[in-house]
């Protein structure tokens, strides 16, 4: 039981990052794979079961939140930001290999 | 519940494809590609984001202006914008009512940011009209009892204007002075050289005492007005202290908490606060929309300003905008649960920017106590440096001298002249805001590009090679041709 709920909470984490990445502005991407870290992070030695799922509960909720603005970011567009993301300008924020790609065609 | 299956059925309806999260690299590169060489074909794919302009943007480093929608504040409008667009004030049908059902829970959102209840809470268009509706209100509703006002020097446009219409009308208004740290001198304690629109008391020597705010209360006064932080330096304002002595003289207390609502923790109970103006769009919320709190036990009396059907109490007639009181609602609950994580991450940025520019630069004063200071709003003046040439060197990083209301006029800042800034030193100071979404890389560039900028300048400023040599710059004397 504790196993899989371990494992639960780890594909929540995972799939919320993979998702937040994916954010088309600069300042919404940096601070949701930022936050969903630091609550992971903070929550990481939570016993009691129905915290626990009362916190995975929200997770869903905002997992969901995130994939419906990224779909609205990705239609709508962003701009990006000078010599945060210009050219030639690489973040730490985990999209890496974006730039990878890009340095191929560049 | 209701708003997870409306947005099923909105996603459902969708025409384009929202591809699985493979394809999002290749729709990345494509729009990179496209932003690299314009003059090659646009992309028809369709499901690809529309295209954005090839130029790069600015950082935005001027949080006090307005802040960027927090994405679950959006998430939480896009309903009522899209499906639930009934009028709250309709009572014969269910779009009425679902339209009514979520301005009460926004009230509720908004009431319990700042323990009150949610009948005292009014929706407006914005802080300036709350500070309005609190000023003449208040101020007109007893006018045949009250003639006197008190307000702070520093305080917004919005709120010395209204105090100005007032005296037009007949009222007397006190316009505190403050300390040199910004912040309102509660009882006479220092004397200090400031200019003050009532004639200084005279005191020991030839210095006029501060106007301080204990004595400055008469018998005739209905209402004291001062800001919680202040837009342009930061400054926090004894709010309890403040109420404290309000309530003890039996005068009804405003704060204009703007900046400061969901920020830092405030109580209208502890605190003492009779009225309160909220703007959505400095807490991430939408622009056009905001509240005031007027408190309902010992009820304060309020003359409407705006005449109409009746809504909001009677207080201020006009149809609540849904969208974006769901909006505002949002952002105060966010605000709540993020408060003390926000206040952490941007105290330490704030930190690492005035250590870094402090370090690297001589003669860079901060305006406003250091101490008493809300850590998001830094404003600093470096000495021997134009703060219009400094801006526009700035050119990557949105950045503003003295605050956006103001920024038409050429002269110096109001309230840097009211805390006692030589003239010089107020032309030359840019203001930083630092904000939920700012990351350390944007502080980073920013500080070195400031630091960079600073220097060109100077070398190129004959006053700084005269300082360099030596020469103290008010011992000369300029002629006049």
């Amino acid at each position: 039981m504790a196993a899989s709920s371990r494992a639960r909470v780890l594909d929540l984490y995972r799939a919320m990052l993979r998702e937040s990445k994916q954010f088309s502005a600069y300042n919404y991407r940096t601070y949701a794979i930022r936050k969903i870290r630091d609550a992971f992070r903070e929550n990481k030695n939570m016993k009691d079961p129905v915290e626990i799922q009362a916190l995975v509960n929200k997770a869903k909720r905002d997992l969901e939140m995130i994939r419906r603005q990224v779909m609205a970011s990705l239609k709508i567009g962003a701009f990006k930001l000078r010599n945060i993301e210009g050219p030639l300008m690489t973040s730490k924020h985990g999209h890496s290999s974006y730039c990878t790609l890009f340095f191929h065609t560049g | 519940m209701l708003l997870r299956t409306a947005w099923r059925r909105v996603a459902a309806a969708l025409p384009a494809a929202q591809g699985p999260s493979l394809e999002a690299p290749t729709r990345g590169l494509r729009l990179r590609v496209a932003d690299h060489a314009p003059q090659s074909a646009v992309p028809s794919d369709t499901a690809t984001a529309p295209e954005m302009e090839s130029v790069l943007r600015p950082l935005y480093m001027d949080v006090q202006a307005t802040t960027p929608l927090d994405p679950r504040v959006l998430d939480a409008m896009l309903p009522y914008l899209v499906n639930y667009y009934g009028n709250p004030h309709s009572r014969t049908h269910a779009y009425g009512w679902e339209s009514e059902a979520a301005v009460e829970r926004a009230r509720q959102q908004v009431a319990s940011l700042i323990g009150a209840d949610p009948r005292e809470i009014i929706f407006t268009s914005g802080a300036t009209e709350s500070n309005n509706i609190a000023i003449k209100g208040v101020a007109r509703f007893y006018r045949s009892r009250k003639k006197h006002l008190i307000t702070s020097q520093t305080e917004h446009k919005c709120v010395l204007d209204s105090c100005r219409s007032l005296e037009a009308e007949g009222f007397q208004v006190t316009y505190l002075p403050v300390k040199k740290s910004g912040i309102i001198d509660l009882k006479r304690e220092t004397h200090q050289l400031v200019a003050s629109h009532i004639c200084p008391r005279p005191g020991p020597g030839s210095e006029p005492a501060t106007q301080e705010l204990e004595a400055a209360i008469q018998p005739d006064t209905s209402l004291v007005s001062v800001m919680s932080v202040n837009n342009e330096i930061g400054v926090k304002q004894p709010i309890s202290e403040i109420g404290r002595i309000c309530s003890s003289r039996k005068v009804y207390f405003h704060t204009d908490a703007a900046q400061a609502v969901g920020k830092i923790p405030l109580d209208v109970n502890d605190m003492k606060i009779d009225l309160m103006s909220i703007s959505g769009h400095k807490i991430y919320g939408p622009k056009g929309v905001g509240a005031i709190y007027i408190r309902r036990r010992p009820r304060v009396r309020v003359e409407a300003l705006q005449s109409g059907g009746g809504q909001e109490r009677g207080m201020r007639s006009g149809t609540v905008p849904t969208p974006l009181v769901v909006g505002l609602g949002a952002a105060c609950e966010v605000a709540q649960q993020e408060m003390e994580y926000d206040h952490k991450r941007i105290s330490k940025l704030a930190e690492r920017l005035i250590q870094k520019i402090m370090k690297s630069l001589p003669d860079v004063v901060m305006n406003g106590d250091p101490h008493h200071h809300y850590p998001g709003c830094i404003n600093l003046s470096f000495a021997y440096v134009e703060g219009e040439s400094l801006l526009m060197a700035l050119k990557d990083v949105a950045l503003s001298s003295g605050s956006a209301c103001t920024s038409a006029s050429l002269e110096p800042s109001y309230v840097l002249r009211a805390i006692g800034t030589d003239e010089d030193l107020a032309h030359s100071s840019i203001r930083f805001g630092i904000g939920r979404f700012t990351t350390e890389e944007e502080v980073d560039y920013t500080v070195e590009k400031c630091i960079y900028h600073v220097k060109r300048l100077r070398e190129m400023s004959p006053l700084w090679e005269m300082v360099q040599d030596g020469i103290d710059l008010k011992s000369i004397k300029w002629t006049q041709h």
